[in-house]
């Protein structure tokens, strides 16, 4: 039990710090690492809760995609990093007091909750032990059937959201040079070649 | 020692805050403020599970799947339309994020 709470006090130090570290660092690439290692910590969590499956989706979807898409964008642009944090010492007031009103009201919500006796405390889906069945098997048994529409749902959000940055970055740039396949086909020996009469010594 | 709900919705409440504190103080950079949403969706992941196993129920975890896709999606969309802006603009400032004003 105590190796239990040791780890979870682990995990949950280290992503609440590196959480505050993405919002105080003074460098937007060091915000980026740091949101890393709040999700790969999150992820620890995830596991102590048993929820495996959602564990590892948490690695690989957001730290192999979603961070490294932040990563990217941030090496990419060329920003003056320093001029976007003028106004940090002018909104701490402001935002400092809001978070701190915002955490009270949550730790009072948390510290005075009781789950209502009445409740019917029958789950819909109750979890299987994991002797009998992984958290995988088990969430894709619901998945694929009660909540086939929610995940169709899922793959077109995800679908519109491809679309979506795709059509938002491209663009045409002129003067760029592109293979044509058609026009290289439709070029024949008269329009390709021309055959001159040079004059002696004088040249075109 | 038994690490219960509380623990887990404790720790979802605080990461909320800084969610929620980094977009107050980030107003400028664009960028920390997507990072910001990031953890705010992550905290809410966090309680998701918490109560899934909580009570017992895999439906919440489910549900903390499809928030997954929709913060993945969000922020594909997000940094598209600010890599988009910086070409436009040359920057990044939020503060003059003004043109569609009418």
């Amino acid at each position: 039990m105590t190796v239990t709470a040791a780890f979870f006090y682990l995990f949950a130090t280290i992503t609440v710090a590196s959480g505050f570290m993405v919002i105080a660092s003074r460098n937007p690439v060091q915000s980026v690492l740091f949101l890393i290692l709040a999700f790969v910590n999150a992820a620890g969590l995830f596991l102590m809760m048993g929820a495996e499956f959602l564990a590892m989706i948490l690695v690989i979807v957001y730290v192999g995609a979603v961070a490294v898409l932040f990563l990217f964008v941030v090496m990419m642009l060329d920003v003056d990093f320093a001029e976007l944090r003028q106004g940090f010492l002018q909104y701490l007031p402001v935002g400092g007091l809001i978070g701190i009103v915002f955490l009270l009201e949550l730790v009072l919500v948390i510290g005075a909750y009781v789950v209502d006796p009445g409740l019917v405390r029958t789950p819909s889906v109750p979890i299987p032990a994991p002797d009998v069945m992984t958290n995988t098997e088990a969430l894709g048994q619901v998945l694929y059937t009660r909540y086939f529409y929610f995940f169709q749902a899922a793959g077109l959000i995800l679908l519109v959201a491809m679309i979506g940055a795709i059509v938002l970055t491209l663009r045409e740039r002129v003067g760029v040079r592109r293979q044509d396949i058609t026009k290289q086909n439709a070029r024949t020996q008269e329009t390709a070649v021309e055959v001159r009469k040079v004059p002696f010594r004088q040249g075109i | 020692m038994v690490i219960g709900l509380g623990h887990y919705l404790t720790v979802a409440a605080v990461l909320f805050t800084l969610g929620v504190f980094g977009i107050f103080i980030n107003r400028k950079n664009v960028i920390v403020i997507l990072m910001s949403i990031e953890l705010i969706l992550l905290a809410v992941n966090i309680n998701m599970v918490a109560f899934s196993t909580h009570m017992n129920d895999i439906v919440g975890q489910v549900f903390a799947l499809l928030i997954l896709t929709v913060a993945a999606a969000e922020a594909a969309i997000g940094l598209a339309i600010l890599v988009v802006f910086f070409r436009n603009r040359g920057s990044i400032a939020v503060e003059d994020v003004n043109m569609m004003r009418g």
